[in-house]
């Protein structure tokens, strides 16, 4: 791979594991993507697939006792899962922007929103104050708070919930960071509202050309906003593609379950498809492919082995449905 | 629609007293604060029928619909189930008699469920609160046809809560809610609190339900695909006012009033992947002080001075009813 061609983020065989008293959780297992720079990425899966504790794992902020067991996160090159602490906190914040879902937990009630974007530029920057401040407001007109020079004075609660996240928005982005991890960043709030600020994190990734990784259970989110999808079950990747591809022609027997049990706004199906079963407990992960007990086409290889992707049309699916040698589908 | 309809709503107001302490006020000199949460909703619904309620959050969805089951009185208007007033003193005695008839499904299968309970316990207490059964013998034997019902296994209600996956608990909410037979079940965001694929199992399960058990669901969410699958009306709420109602053939395919048409632009398209939405503007207001003349107008591209001033009445249009002086004018 060429210099110019590396990735922002790459994340090679990544395993984050939950010891308890009981037994190990295995929240992602062996997990391996690349993110271009001014890609959008779209992290997809149910509750418990591992999406948010990928993002967790990649600025190291997983709760306790979560840890990172193997693999390793790369951002431009560098290595960074390794790093200490100190040199650590010089990326976070700085080379990578978070966003998380409520952004009422982002912000710190006590302090103005100015306060806050001028800390936060101060810290990774060098300004003075007066600069960071200037700096501020600009940020806050970019993501379209009006009457920027009054709201810099406001303190959170005096916001609404969109509002709210366009300032969260700004402060991840005041640093002007490589990469963004948005995690659920539209979910708590009002479609309408969830429309304007995809439209404005969208425009502002492309202008800056960041790269983000974007974390949702919410394919239409997902259809809106990335360029690739990458598709979770039980800690594992099931799907990885182009995201008109993968909406439109899934190839995991998981993903398309995943697509017809979502009601749309112009189909005629007066039932939803039905994946049976439910989500397996991580500490009770099928042997072989995750999915099988699910799978309406599982076969016997199915159980035994764990498919890893294998690349099929625009992407990737770890199913063995796409091995070149099935010729041993035996039920 | 066949017949005298289940439900009828009529006029339905609900304001609440948002005012700081007595003393506070006196202090600061600041007058009673009122948040007017449902203001002048009319509607019905026919038995076996489902009536959705969209809206974004403070449209007064909850509201309406824990004024409809009685565990909130109107401030003004009516509702009445069978001919029953919900609200009506003299008729107090016919009102205990509804109650088991109408039940409720909540959010958040996490919160609506006793953690210290088994979950045979849950489902029991419908029978036993309105003395329905007594023998335990005969109780055990319902509750084992209500798991089966929502298809689990009569084994489960053993189990605590804590032991069962959301979707799971979900379906113990339900069979709580059949228990004493009911007619009319209000769903306040049944599956919002789920994932998508359990989505699907619950709301197939309640269409199931609804053809075996001819049932009337009055749904209320904030998701136009889910209201779209489940729906045979839907009501469009914007800050405690129905906008729009009509079947959904004819919402999804003509949207009329100038919100539900935005409302259904705003909704991510899965199948035209990149398209560029037109986002609403602005946010909906606050209750508290909201914009005199039709609510909306602030947001409205088709705003003129009479919208500034005068509040639109709903009008018919073909299955539409729609409340806005634009459409009622033509020039929407």
């Amino acid at each position: 791979m060429t210099r110019s061609k590396e990735p922002i983020l790459s994340v090679r065989n990544l395993r984050v594991e939950f010891p308890t008293r009981r037994a190990t959780l295995v929240a992602v297992d062996d997990l391996s993507f690349d993110i271009a720079a001014g890609e959008v990425l779209g992290v997809v899966g149910e509750s418990g697939a591992g999406k948010s504790v990928t993002g967790a794992a990649i600025i190291r902020l997983l709760e306790p006792p979560g840890r990172i067991a193997g693999g390793e996160v790369r951002l431009a090159g560098q290595r960074i899962d390794d790093l200490a602490l100190p040199q650590l906190r010089a990326i976070r914040g700085r080379r990578i922007g978070m966003v998380f879902q409520d952004p009422l937990t982002s912000l710190n009630p006590v302090f103005r929103v100015g306060e806050q974007l001028v800390e936060t530029i101060l810290q990774h920057l060098d300004m003075t104050d007066a600069q960071a401040r200037a700096r501020s407001i600009e940020l806050l007109a970019e993501v379209g708070i009006p009457a920027p020079n009054e709201r810099i004075d406001a303190y959170p609660h005096q916001l609404s919930g969109g509002m709210r996240q366009r300032v969260v928005l700004a402060l991840a982005l005041s640093t002007n960071p490589e990469l963004l991890i948005a995690d659920e960043p539209t979910t708590a709030l009002d479609v309408s509202v969830q429309a304007q600020i995809i439209t404005l994190m969208k425009g502002l990734c492309r202008r800056h050309g960041t790269a983000v990784m974007l974390i949702t259970h919410d394919m239409g989110v997902i259809a809106e906003m990335a360029d690739r999808v990458m598709v979770m079950y039980a800690g594992r990747m099931a799907e990885i593609g182009p995201v008109r591809d993968v909406l439109r022609a899934p190839r995991h027997p998981y993903t398309r379950g995943l697509m017809g049990s979502i009601p749309s706004l112009t189909g005629t199906a007066t039932r939803l498809a039905q994946i049976p079963g439910s989500m397996p407990r991580l500490t009770a992960i099928p042997k072989g492919c995750a999915f099988n007990p699910r799978c309406a086409e599982v076969f016997a290889r199915c159980r035994e082995a764990r498919p890893e992707p294998i690349p099929v049309g625009s992407g990737a699916a770890a199913c063995w449905l796409y091995a070149p040698a099935t010729q041993e589908r035996t039920p | 629609m066949t017949g005298a309809p289940l439900v009828v709503v009529e006029d339905l107001h609900r304001v609440f007293d948002v005012s700081k302490p007595w003393l506070e006020r006196v202090f600061d000199g600041t007058p009673r604060q009122t948040l007017t949460a449902v203001a002048g909703v009319s509607f019905t619904i026919g038995k076996r029928e489902t009536f959705a309620l969209v809206g974004e959050s403070g449209s007064g969805k909850s509201t309406v619909a824990k004024v409809v089951v009685g565990l909130l009185p109107p401030s003004a208007g009516t509702v009445t189930i069978d001919g029953i007033s919900m609200s009506d003193a003299g008729q107090a005695r016919e009102r205990r008699a509804l109650q088991r008839r109408i039940q409720m499904i909540f959010q958040d299968p996490y919160a609506s469920l006793n953690p210290r309970w088994r979950a045979d316990r849950i489902i029991a207490e419908p029978l036993r609160a309105h003395g329905l059964m007594t023998d335990d013998r005969q109780i055990d034997d319902r509750v084992g046809d209500l798991l089966r019902t929502v298809r689990l296994d009569p084994a489960d209600g053993g189990k605590y809560p804590h032991e069962f996956s959301g979707g799971q608990r979900q379906r113990i909410a339900i069979a709580r809610a059949l228990a004493a037979n009911p007619e009319f079940i209000v769903c306040d965001e049944p599956t919002s609190a789920l994932d998508v694929s359990v989505q699907a199992q619950i709301l197939n399960l309640m269409r199931d339900l609804q053809d075996e058990l001819g049932l009337t669901y009055l749904l209320i969410s904030h998701n136009l695909a889910v209201v779209r699958h489940m729906a045979t009306r839907i009501g469009v709420l914007y800050l405690g006012r129905l906008v729009e109602v009509a079947p959904p053939s004819e919402l999804f395919a003509r949207p009329r009033h100038p919100y539900t048409r935005m409302l259904l632009d705003a909704v991510p398209d899965l199948l035209t992947t990149g398209r560029e939405r037109r986002p609403i503007e602005g946010e909906i207001p606050s209750p508290i002080d909201p914009p005199p003349g039709c609510t909306f107008h602030p947001r409205c591209p088709f705003a003129n001075d009479r919208c500034r001033v005068e509040s639109p009445a709903p009008v018919d249009f073909g299955l539409s009813k729609v409340a806005c002086h634009g459409v009622e004018e033509g020039r929407i």
